[in-house]
């Protein structure tokens, strides 16, 4: 397992070292769950939900009051009711 | 007064011997005494605690008591809470404050609740030990040296010494009845989606639950009482579950009639000899009472770790992609540019088994990869519920250990990731297939609490309260406390 490249899928920086201390763990994980490989599951249907319920339906109705800056306080970096972020189109 | 349970505690209040804000009062002063030694709590703030005990005392005064009127519950980390700090114990939500109310604390706050502060747990609910909080860990009352379990570590703790007469955990793997098992207190993990979920910070989706820690099962379902029900807000959320009268199932006094599936893997060579003793002899003890125990088996138990651990961490890796560095937490400083940003505001903010399950997660999710881990998980998923309909066909409710050892030392399993996951191995299955499950107290290996879970069909938290209930009512191991904090 490329567990640089697995990290820059989950966008998380992992130092060197921690990339040698984090692979091994995860190949010792990866190995157990493979233990389920013992099990034939050709014909047995997923579970993604415990009840196999319908996802319900509520009326579309305006339920949320305009919070914006009450929500924006939390931001690390804010700006005239917006996130402000690093620039992420290149020229002028 | 210490180690009184919320109803002796509701009636101090309703015969006008004691008034809120002298309740809370006292459970300041008692954590103020013992949370430099046992960090159950991460955030106190007695002046909000004692305005919410004064109005508390005002309302009873003008309108009369509500179901929790002016009683004290220590709130894990997890919840989101207006007017207290939100964390998760991570170093990524340092200085968050929620914009609203989780439904679950909406529910509490209505009733008349009066909040402690915010306990210990581990970082976003990911770990058996509560060591991977940003905070370091909780101790356990019974033995410093050990964990109070995990993730609802530092509501096990406050809860066993009594800095608190009960807490909210939350349970996606054990994390409410493993802590609970090792600290001698009563934990209840509902059905799946009988708790809405909205307003608890995510960690996998399709398991993760709320319920109540407290020191009697009465207690327990005097809280579910409050915190189960309906919420529109959680799509999750279940509209027409079963009613059931909580504190009537919390009466039982014998068990005639009742059959106890005892499932062979759990009673397995590896674990404690004296946990299995305990769990014998209470076994022998709802026996005596009445019930009809019956051998049965789950076969693909041995299954429900590894399948959990591709379930849980890949829905983790979903839900912790929120933490960007854009809307809320922690940025990392002077970023060069957006991936900069992204990539190291989550190196700087997560903890390392945050970090290993995200990556795990993003991993069994990935490309090529999805069939053999995600997908076969899922249809593991699938066999291990019908193990628990095909017990149910047998039998009404099923009793195990909680955990295969007593509490741990800290230090002893944080190095090793899949010994410390093999800890959950006898909570994680009813995670997978959304059953109610509670551990109470049934006795003591090595001078620390064994924990007896017991797990009933969906919707069914009446039978485990009444046959929970029974068994407490014949035994004393409730109200066994730890030295030092009476």
């Amino acid at each position: 397992m490329d567990v640089k490249q697995v990290a820059e899928l989950a966008r998380i920086r992992l130092t060197d070292e921690e990339a040698a201390e984090i692979g091994p763990q995860m190949e010792s994980i990866i190995g157990y769950v493979e233990s389920m490989n013992a099990l034939d599951t050709a014909d047995i249907p997923p579970t993604a939900h415990p009840h196999d319920a319908a996802m319900p339906l509520r009326p579309d109705v305006v339920s949320n009051t305009n919070r914006r800056d009450e929500l924006l306080a939390g931001a690390p970096l804010a700006e005239s009711g917006l996130f402000v972020v690093p620039k992420v189109i290149e020229g002028q | 007064m210490a180690f009184t349970t919320l109803e002796e505690l509701a009636k101090h209040l309703n015969d006008g011997e004691a008034t809120a804000a002298e309740l809370s009062t006292a459970y300041l002063e008692r954590i103020a005494a013992h949370n430099e030694t046992l960090n159950a709590f991460v955030h106190i703030d007695a002046e909000t605690t004692l305005a919410q005990a004064r109005a508390s005392d005002s309302h009873r005064a003008k309108h009369g008591p509500r179901p929790l009127e002016g009683l004290p519950i220590a709130v894990k980390d997890i919840f989101c809470t207006t007017g207290m700090p939100t964390t998760c114990c991570s170093n990524i939500l340092k200085g968050f404050n929620a914009a609203y109310d989780a439904h679950v604390i909406s529910r509490l706050r209505e009733a008349g609740a009066v909040f402690l502060g915010k306990t210990n747990m581990d970082e976003f609910a990911m770990g058996s030990s509560n060591e991977t909080s940003a905070f370091g860990p909780a101790r356990n009352p019974w033995d410093v040296e050990r964990t109070p379990g995990g993730s609802s570590g530092g509501s096990a703790a406050a809860v066993a010494a009594d800095l608190a007469p009960a807490a909210l955990g939350t349970d996606t793997g054990g994390s409410i009845r493993q802590p609970a098992g090792l600290t001698g207190t009563v934990g209840l993990k509902p059905t799946y989606g009988r708790v809405s979920r909205r307003g608890i910070i995510a960690f996998a989706s399709s398991l993760d639950q709320a319920g109540p820690m407290t020191r009697s099962v009465r207690d327990t379902a005097l809280l579910a009482s409050v915190l189960c029900g309906h919420d529109a807000g959680d799509a999750t959320s279940v509209a027409d579950a079963p009613v059931i009268d909580w504190l009537q199932a919390a009466g039982r006094l014998d068990l005639y009639g009742l059959k106890i599936g005892r499932p062979r893997e759990y009673f397995v060579d590896g674990m404690h000899p004296e946990v299995r003793q305990r769990v014998e002899e209470a076994l022998q003890r709802c026996a005596d009472l009445g019930a009809e125990i019956v051998d049965i088996s789950l076969p693909h138990t041995q299954y429900a770790v590894a399948a959990y651990y591709v379930i849980a961490p890949s829905e983790a890796s979903a839900n912790l992609a929120r933490y960007d560095g854009v809307r809320y937490g922690v940025r990392c400083d002077n970023p060069s540019d957006l991936a900069d940003m992204y990539t190291r505001s989550r190196d700087e903010g997560f903890g390392s088994e945050v970090k290993r399950r995200i990556l795990t997660g993003t991993f069994a999710l990935s490309s090529g990869y999805y069939d053999a881990y995600y997908k076969k998980a899922q249809q593991v998923r699938t066999l291990l519920r019908r193990d628990f309909d095909d017990a149910f066909a047998k039998v009404d409710v099923i009793a195990t250990p909680t955990s295969p050892t007593p509490a741990f030392k800290l230090g002893e399993k944080i190095d090793d990731p899949l010994t410390m996951y093999l800890n959950d191995i006898f909570t994680i299955a009813v995670n997978l297939a959304g059953l109610p499950g509670l551990s109470q107290p049934c006795g003591m290996a090595d001078g620390l609490p064994v924990g007896l879970q017991w797990i009933a069909p969906a919707w069914r938290e009446d039978t485990i309260l009444g046959a929970a209930h029974a068994f407490e009512a014949a035994t004393d191991w409730h109200r066994q406390t730890p030295e030092g904090y009476s």
